[in-house]
């Protein structure tokens, strides 16, 4: 920007500075928090804003869900295999081997799915979202939308957030059940556990409850992923430290996977507690 | 500070009153724009000129209602932008058309792609309906046969036909062009330049371009905004900053059109 006419004033006293400095912090943590809660609103808002675009619906659905099902298959079959050969070992201490299938079936649903299907996710589709509108803002494709009088959170976000919410639900779902038969082949195919106790272990400890609780903290995660990730890379040149250009890009989105994996984790928590 | 008085005065398109933008911290505050008002006449070519960081792109900005001036008023056809809402400033926005500096095409869309995108989004046309409308302007710039490629594979010359292409496509009234031949040589420059006044006197709309290239865009400029330490003086042409009296406007002619006239006498030799 320019730098034509400097208004010259006397600094503050030294003693002041510490003071300023915090307050200036928390002036933009307010301000950031400000801005990402009007981003979350306007996203929403922009889900049910006509003309609504399926095909980007549709393209983001393949990005986020069908694009991440073979790192989820994955994650949760090596997941539900240690899964299965802790338990055993564990149970096996005490002569409880019967309760495998409970134990891989419960940790499994309510927290280790939607938790680690959220980071899977993260790392592969929230960091690729980030970087991809943080460079749509620094090339002024965002400007340039705005300036069509075409919605940017209608046409670019929305669709993002939608396909989030939709796909990492399902992406826990094929978790879980991926992570179950990981469990089952370890314990049973591995260790000898009794097929039918691991089968009605876990038939008769996992109630709808449980599957409702799992199902509440995927789709929470979905949207905590999709918030932080597009809001980061949407406010590319607002965020403090962050820099110009391609190095704001990698540090917002480095910042934005670290934002997005600690609030899923504590929001873990925060649900564990509230809805257990 | 006056345009030539010698022609009609024409309508006012967009009108700059008393405007002042700073940008910083109170202790390290530029201020940019200083209390400049200036007016833009309707349906001819305003050049706003002057170096680097004196205030030119975000005088553009300004314009569409993408920043907010501390004070003054910004009227467009008599409308103040910085008074309207989101809602009104989409309404306002949809009589623009903007060539950016970068061309800000989108990536992920061919050249057939980003220019249908405004029709797409902003009109009920139907899809035959777009495609004509996209061939009919892909052929008066020269582009015909590119449709199907994406950005990155287009030259820097062709993707700024192909940025104007997307923003005269639905007929606006102003046109805002951000410094439109960075990046380009001065042969591309001088096409793209006589294109963009081809294009302008085709259509009629008006033509406000923001460029630090002073020879290249003076030739196609009706009027002439020259910015200057965030203060503002208008021309009518060319030989109105030659004969400036004003010292820092004539040391500006000196260092930016020395080219200018050497360059006819280098073409004779030819």
């Amino acid at each position: 920007m320019a730098e034509t006419t400097t208004t010259p004033e006397k600094g503050p006293p030294v003693a002041a500075l510490p003071f300023i400095f915090l307050g200036d912090q928390f002036l933009y943590i307010i301000t950031d928090l400000g801005r990402m809660g009007i981003f979350l609103f306007s996203a929403l808002f922009g889900i049910f804003r006509h003309p609504f675009r399926f095909r980007e619906l549709l393209k983001q659905l393949n990005f986020i869900g069908a694009g991440s099902l073979a790192v989820i298959f994955f994650t949760a079959l090596s997941s539900g295999m240690v899964l299965g050969l802790q338990g055993y070992y564990s149970l096996h201490k005490f002569g409880a081997e019967g309760m495998l299938g409970s134990a891989v079936s419960l940790t499994l649903i309510m927290e280790l799915g939607p938790i680690l299907t959220a980071l899977m996710v993260t790392g592969r589709a929230g960091s690729a979202m980030c970087a991809e509108i943080g460079i749509m803002r620094i090339s002024e494709q965002i400007d340039a939308l705005e300036c069509m009088a075409i919605d940017p959170f209608r046409y670019l976000i929305s669709p993002k957030f939608l396909a989030a919410l939709i796909s990492v639900p399902l992406l826990t779902a094929v978790f879980d059940i991926v992570g179950i038969l990981g469990g089952y082949l370890a314990g049973v195919g591995l260790m000898g556990v009794n097929s039918g106790s691991f089968l009605s272990g876990m038939q008769q400890s996992v109630t709808n409850h449980d599957i409702r609780l799992g199902l509440i903290k995927s789709v929470v995660f979905g949207l905590l992923l999709v918030w932080i990730c597009s809001g980061r890379g949407y406010f590319v040149q607002q965020i403090r430290g962050a820099g110009f250009g391609a190095e704001s890009v990698s540090k917002v989105t480095t910042q934005a996977v670290v934002l997005s994996s600690i609030s899923v984790l504590i929001f873990d928590y925060l649900l564990t507690a509230v809805l257990l | 500070m006056s345009p030539s008085t010698s022609k009609k005065v024409p309508e006012i398109a967009i009108e700059f009153d008393r405007v002042s933008k700073s940008f910083g911290q109170r202790n390290k505050k530029h201020r940019v724009l200083n209390d400049i008002s200036f007016t833009i006449p309707r349906g001819l070519t305003t050049v706003i000129a002057g170096g680097s960081g004196q205030g030119k792109s975000v005088t553009l900005k300004l314009i569409l209602g993408l920043l907010y001036p501390d004070n003054g008023r910004i009227l467009v056809d008599g409308i103040n932008v910085p008074s309207l809402n989101k809602r009104e400033l989409l309404k306002l926005r949809t009589r623009f058309g903007v060539l950016f500096q970068g061309s800000a095409l989108f990536d992920s869309l061919t050249v057939f792609e980003n220019i249908a995108l405004p029709l797409r989004e902003r009109t009920k046309m139907s899809e035959d309906e777009i495609r004509v409308n996209v061939l009919a302007t892909l052929d008066q710039l020269e582009l015909t046969g590119h449709e199907d490629k994406f950005p990155a594979q287009l030259s820097g010359g062709m993707k700024k036909r192909v940025g104007l292409a997307r923003a005269i496509q639905l007929e606006p009234e102003i046109v805002l062009f951000d410094e439109p031949t960075t990046g380009l040589d001065p042969v591309m420059t001088r096409e793209i330049y006589q294109l963009f006044d081809t294009m302008q006197k085709k259509l009629g709309y008006t033509a406000v371009i923001v460029s630090h290239d002073i020879p290249g865009v003076f030739a196609i400029a009706d009027q002439i905004i020259l910015l200057n330490k965030g203060e503002v003086d208008v021309f009518g042409d060319i030989n109105e900053i030659v004969h400036s009296e004003k010292p820092y406007i004539r040391e500006f002619a000196e260092m930016t059109m020395g080219d200018l006239f050497a360059r006819p006498e280098k073409e004779k030799c030819h």
